[in-house]
């Protein structure tokens, strides 16, 4: 067993985990934060993406153990003061949403994409979220929800 | 409820120097681990069934990328690909590198994978070994009584299998500067545009020579042998006939000739043969007209 010290949504967290736990199961069978989902536990479905020091990882390819000292965003901390980001908004708005299994994943992953690229084209948009798949076929309101939260963005911002 | 058992039981070491690395090497059943991202599959997967793992990732420059005019890169094993894609040393001095890294599949998979665990896990569709092997890569092995280089062309000797002697772990990859005038290229192609594992995988770099044509070519093919696979005949008629059209369709030829493809669920090995004739062409053209811009 293995004692860590990991930030989730902003609140530390002490923990005790088994060298075999996975980010992934901590995340949803300790904290109890079952927002982020398992899916393949292969690192191709995306579904349990969260984000580690704020860059977009696998948690299901993330042993809980690495994650000691370091901060961890998952879909439950995107929103902020129970008020849903404009991102999220965005997905609700535009129907990006079906069966919804993906969609922490797709959130956690687009909400990187916005970080570091705040103005992308639809083919970045595609490169960026090509590892969060959609059983549903509903990529185009997906692309389109995170096109829009960019829009508002920049036009909230002033920017052309 | 979990879709799948879990992890299998293991111990973990987080390793802080290479000795205590190769003290725990000694023990059977010691498996290495950067990234994760092959091993924890593999380990899920039952593949394999390690007692110990030993993250080797916080060990000192695993994680760094150093460039310098005279040594050229130095890039630690533990750099993930992201890194690579993004490293603007490695972006103007090694682009084969920087794409190879890049068309990895996803960008948080890219986040974790590392060019060293691509490496070492040795797979022939690797992305990353075609560019090593064209970019005259060295391998810096560290083992319990020293540390040794490996050319690249050298490393890789069968599907999953490598040069690493039982007490040598990868701690850096190391690329020559190029030479004046370099440019360089890696193509892929894939069942998508982005993601997939390569069907064919074509890095090319070329530069100005005392050659007969004037030029000299480095030409090497991923995803089409059990090995990242330089093609001497392609890069011979290179450095005797005149660049262009001509010599380049002869070259992309001998690379089709070089290569030995097995049909597998992803592609046919007729198609992948053909796909090398076209991609070759491509990355010569491509190469050659970066070369262009300078001449």
């Amino acid at each position: 067993m293995h004692s860590i010290t990991v930030t989730v949504n902003g609140s530390p967290e002490y923990l005790t985990v088994p060298p075999n736990m996975t980010l992934l199961r901590m995340l949803r069978e300790v904290l109890a934060l079952t927002g982020t989902k398992n899916g393949c536990e292969a690192g191709e479905c995306g579904a349990c993406t969260v984000l580690l020091d704020g860059q977009p990882v696998n948690s299901c390819l993330t042993l809980a153990v690495e994650a000691d000292g370091r901060q961890v965003t998952t879909v439950e901390g995107l929103a902020e003061d129970g008020q849903l980001s404009a991102l999220q908004e965005a997905f609700v708005e535009l129907n990006a949403v079906q069966c919804g299994f993906c969609t922490p994943g797709m959130l956690v992953s687009a909400h990187a994409l916005l970080a570091r690229n705040p103005r992308p084209t639809e083919q970045e948009i595609k490169e960026a979220m090509l590892g969060n798949l959609c059983r549903c076929t509903g990529y185009l309101r997906i692309v389109g929800a995170v096109q829009a939260a960019a829009d508002a963005a920049a036009d909230a911002g002033g920017a052309a | 409820m979990l879709a799948r058992p879990g992890l299998p039981g293991f111990e973990y070491v987080k390793a802080s120097t290479p000795a205590e690395v190769h003290q725990l090497m000694q023990q059977e059943g010691v498996r290495l681990m950067m990234g994760g991202t092959d091993l924890l599959v593999q380990m899920r997967e039952g593949t394999i069934r390690p007692r110990v793992v030993v993250d080797v990732k916080h060990l000192p420059g695993m994680r760094e990328v150093e460039f310098d005019e005279g040594q050229g890169l130095t890039i630690g094993a533990a750099v993930t690909m992201n890194q690579l894609a993004q490293h603007p040393a490695v972006q103007t001095s090694c682009p084969a590198l920087a794409q190879a890294a890049h068309s990895v599949a996803s960008y948080q998979v890219r986040n974790r994978a590392t060019l060293g665990g691509n490496l070492c896990n040795a797979s022939p569709c690797a992305d990353t070994g075609p560019a090593m092997v064209a970019l005259d890569a060295a391998m810096v092995l560290r083992g319990s009584k020293g540390q040794r280089e490996v050319p690249a062309e050298r490393f890789f000797l069968g599907p999953g299998r490598t040069a690493l002697q039982p007490d040598e772990f990868l701690t850096a990859i190391r690329i020559p500067p190029p030479p004046a005038g370099a440019a360089s290229c890696y193509l892929k192609l894939g069942r998508s545009r982005s993601g997939d594992l390569a069907l064919v995988g074509v890095a090319v770099v070329g530069f100005p020579d005392g050659t007969e044509s004037g030029y000299r070519f480095r030409v090497a093919l991923g995803s089409v042998a059990p090995v990242p696979l330089r093609v001497p005949a392609a890069e011979k008629v290179l450095a005797y006939d005149p660049p262009g059209e001509e010599s380049f369709a002869a070259a992309a030829g001998k690379a089709m000739d070089a290569a030995a493809p097995i049909s597998d669920v992803r592609a046919g090995a007729a198609y992948q043969r053909m796909m090398v004739r076209v991609l070759t062409l491509r990355a010569l053209r491509q190469v050659w007209s970066t070369l262009g811009e300078g001449r």
